[in-house]
């Protein structure tokens, strides 16, 4: 079943017509994702030919994310649109109802995010990032810029603050296969959750392990540690990055810093081993934790 | 960005908030400059660091003529203040103090949303107060999209308790206060101490404002605020090549891309570096998703320039650039250098197109580079490296 994207989903690209949104839009349809349109009101009522395969595809481009719903049915968007811009594309996203906005940006301004989130809270639609690599279902649907071929279907769920980790993980375990990696992202204000992600992992069928990446910055590994506890009932292994990050400094990521004594990756390992949670030094011991759990 | 308190007073006095006159000085001389413009009074002479305890370290001390300000300057100037030297003080007039309070603005992660504190007792370190009495500390969520209005503002003092007649004052400083943080795209605003003077003004005696690096294109003004001088010549020379560096005080270079995945990687250095001496890695640097020659070129050139780099580390995951693209990047970097690459790199690639992007290293067989089979392997090799050679 996947969570969050699956075969079924429609998926419209704010951004298609950039560079970027072009370059992601051809390898999303490559891995079978159903894109359904792209939006940019300088050229609605146009389309953008795509390979696929030996053939082509026409992508129609309409001028608001509500005409591209009406028009095709759309339920997810996904925003390719540089930080400046990425505001009201969003928010355009939300006020037309769009279930499920993936928001692959990076270098968006926190006040903009916390304006857009609070909206998409009031109207009740999902965001997953900004700054993330998206949202993939392997074999099933692929939204955002994960490389489709690291692996194929599979039993595990992955949830994670960053698009490499996430790669490297999906490859350490590529004999098994994900149901879906979301990255989440890695700025200080983010849609979905570690938590939420969770939760929904725990509620689908098809997924029967999880592995959990987090980083230092926040404390969304902790409150996500404290919610394994009471409410996750399979096996969840866990990574947390920036042992040697000094206070003070941004590691690459906006949200990646400690400040004072909060935010450190010994306090979230803690947590999590607190909670239950089998936590590995390294990622490839991480992967080895999760491989002794599927093979049980 | 942490600004200087003499760049916060600015930013307050710039967006209304009331303030007392205050002056930057980089030399005595200048101090004393200072204190006569303000009057030739009692003045405060304050480090400028940016870090707390200034005032227990002994970096803010009181002048009554500019005699003294220039004393006082020529003491506090050049201090060493946990880790920071004063390179300037600001002196600001003096007031008397009849209350001090604390306010703050911030972003709250969990909740996504904004947060204001208040406390009528400030002036104290208020990560004590918050654990010791956080009755004392009052938390008043606000939304991003309303922020700071009148009716949130009485909110805010009422919880924290202000009497009536400071109470209506407060609430208009944090209004001021909220401008300064949506106008300017802070992430933090803090006053410490807020005080009431003897005549009942209220004024920001102390600021602290942390500026959103991702906001920079809507205040070009912002990039002046940096602190060019103090900051690492290794990390300056990365920011102008526009690398996301950070020095640290190890001996293991490492260029990684993604900030995950980098940070991971430090992590595995500084694990394999305990069977290794204890070596720990020199930087964070991500190339990003790109990792296109030139900008492997430019990382390398960054690292390698560290003196205190024995070997380096080259940890890349090949998504959506293929690792044939990062190894003839590694390759043509090395080429671009020349002579000036002089220390061992080992190189572990994984992921899209990994055996062409081997074969390509094998067979441009450079002296220097050593491929890693896996990402714990590459760092217990690069960690011995730089353990050997040092």
């Amino acid at each position: 079943m996947a969570i969050f994207l699956t075969e079924a989903s429609k998926v419209i690209v704010q951004g298609m017509t950039g560079s970027e949104g072009t370059k992601h839009t051809t390898r999303m349809l490559a891995a079978g994702t159903q894109i359904v349109g792209g939006v940019n009101p300088r050229k609605a009522g146009t389309s953008q030919t795509f390979p696929l395969g030996d053939a082509t595809v026409d992508i129609p481009v309409f001028g608001t994310v509500a005409e591209a719903m009406a028009a095709t049915g759309a339920d997810v968007s996904v925003v390719f649109v540089p930080p400046a811009y990425a505001k009201a594309a969003v928010m355009e996203s939300i006020d037309a109802g769009m279930p499920l906005t993936v928001i692959i940006t990076e270098g968006i301004a926190v006040a903009d995010t916390a304006e857009f989130f609070t909206a998409a809270q009031a109207a009740g639609v999902r965001l997953i990032g900004p700054n993330c690599p998206g949202i993939i279902s392997p074999g099933r649907s692929n939204v955002g810029i994960t490389p489709a071929d690291i692996t194929g279907p599979g039993r595990v769920g992955l949830v994670s603050k960053s698009g490499t980790l996430t790669y490297q993980m999906m490859y350490e375990l590529r004999d098994f296969g994900f149901s879906t990696c979301i990255g989440i992202g890695g700025d200080p204000i983010i849609g979905t959750t570690h938590i939420d992600a969770l939760a929904a992992f725990e509620a689908d069928p098809d997924t029967d392990a999880i592995v959990m990446i987090g980083e230092i910055g926040g404390d969304a590994e902790e409150r996500a540690a404290a919610f394994i506890r009471e409410h996750v009932t399979k096996p969840v292994v866990g990574y947390v990055a920036g042992f040697t990050a000094p206070e003070g400094k941004t590691m690459g990521h906006a949200g990646a810093i400690v400040s004072g004594s909060s935010g450190t990756a010994q306090a979230k390992k803690e947590a999590l081993e607190a909670a239950g949670v089998t936590v590995g030094r390294t990622p490839s011991e991480t992967a080895e934790l999760m491989r002794q759990i599927l093979s049980r | 960005m942490d600004l200087f308190e003499y760049q916060a007073r600015d930013l307050f006095d710039k967006h209304g908030v009331p303030v007392l006159g205050g002056v930057v000085a980089t030399t005595p001389q200048e101090a004393r400059a200072a204190a006569e413009h303000l009057g030739g009074g009692t003045v405060v002479v304050k480090a400028q660091v940016k870090t707390g305890g200034r005032g227990k370290a002994g970096g803010v001390k009181l002048a009554h003529s500019p005699d003294e300000a220039e004393a006082r300057a020529r003491e506090i100037l050049g201090m060493d203040i946990k880790g920071h030297t004063v390179h300037r003080v600001m002196v600001a007039a003096g007031a008397s103090i009849a209350e001090e309070y604390y306010v703050s603005l911030l972003l709250d992660r969990a909740e996504r949303r904004y947060l204001a504190m208040a406390s009528v007792e400030g002036g104290v370190e208020i990560e004590q107060l918050a654990v010791e009495r956080p009755d004392a500390l009052a938390r008043v969520a606000v939304d991003p999209t309303v922020g700071i209005d009148a009716a949130k503002a009485a909110e805010i003092v009422a919880t924290a308790g202000f009497d009536a007649d400071t109470a209506p004052k407060v609430a208009e400083v944090l209004q001021q206060l909220w401008t300064v943080y949506r106008e300017e795209d802070a992430t933090l605003v803090e006053v410490n101490p807020l005080v009431k003077t003897a005549d009942g003004r209220i004024i920001a005696l102390d600021g602290k404002v942390t500026l959103d690096d991702n906001a920079g294109f809507r205040h070009p003004d912002h990039a002046a605020l940096e602190d060019k001088a103090s900051a690492d010549p290794l990390e300056a020379k990365a920011k102008e090549h526009d690398l996301n560096y950070v020095k640290l005080d190890g001996s293991v270079g490492i260029i990684g891309n993604g900030a995950g995945l980098v940070m991971s990687t430090l992590d595995v250095v500084a694990l394999a570096g305990q069977a290794h001496g204890g070596v720990k890695p020199a930087n964070f640097l991500d190339i990003g998703g790109g990792a296109s020659a030139e900008v492997m070129a430019a990382g390398l050139d960054v690292i390698l320039g560290d003196p205190q780099v024995k070997a380096v580390f080259v940890n890349v995951f090949g998504g959506i650039t293929a690792c044939d693209a990062v190894a003839n990047g590694i390759v043509s970097a090395l080429g671009m250098l020349g002579d000036a690459a002089t220390k061992p790199l080992v190189v572990r690639l994984d992921g899209n197109n990994v055996a062409e992007g081997r074969a390509i290293l094998s067979a441009a067989n450079h002296p220097l580079v050593t491929l890693a089979e896996t990402m714990d392997g590459g760092a217990d090799r690069a960690a011995e490296l730089a353990h050997t050679a040092a």
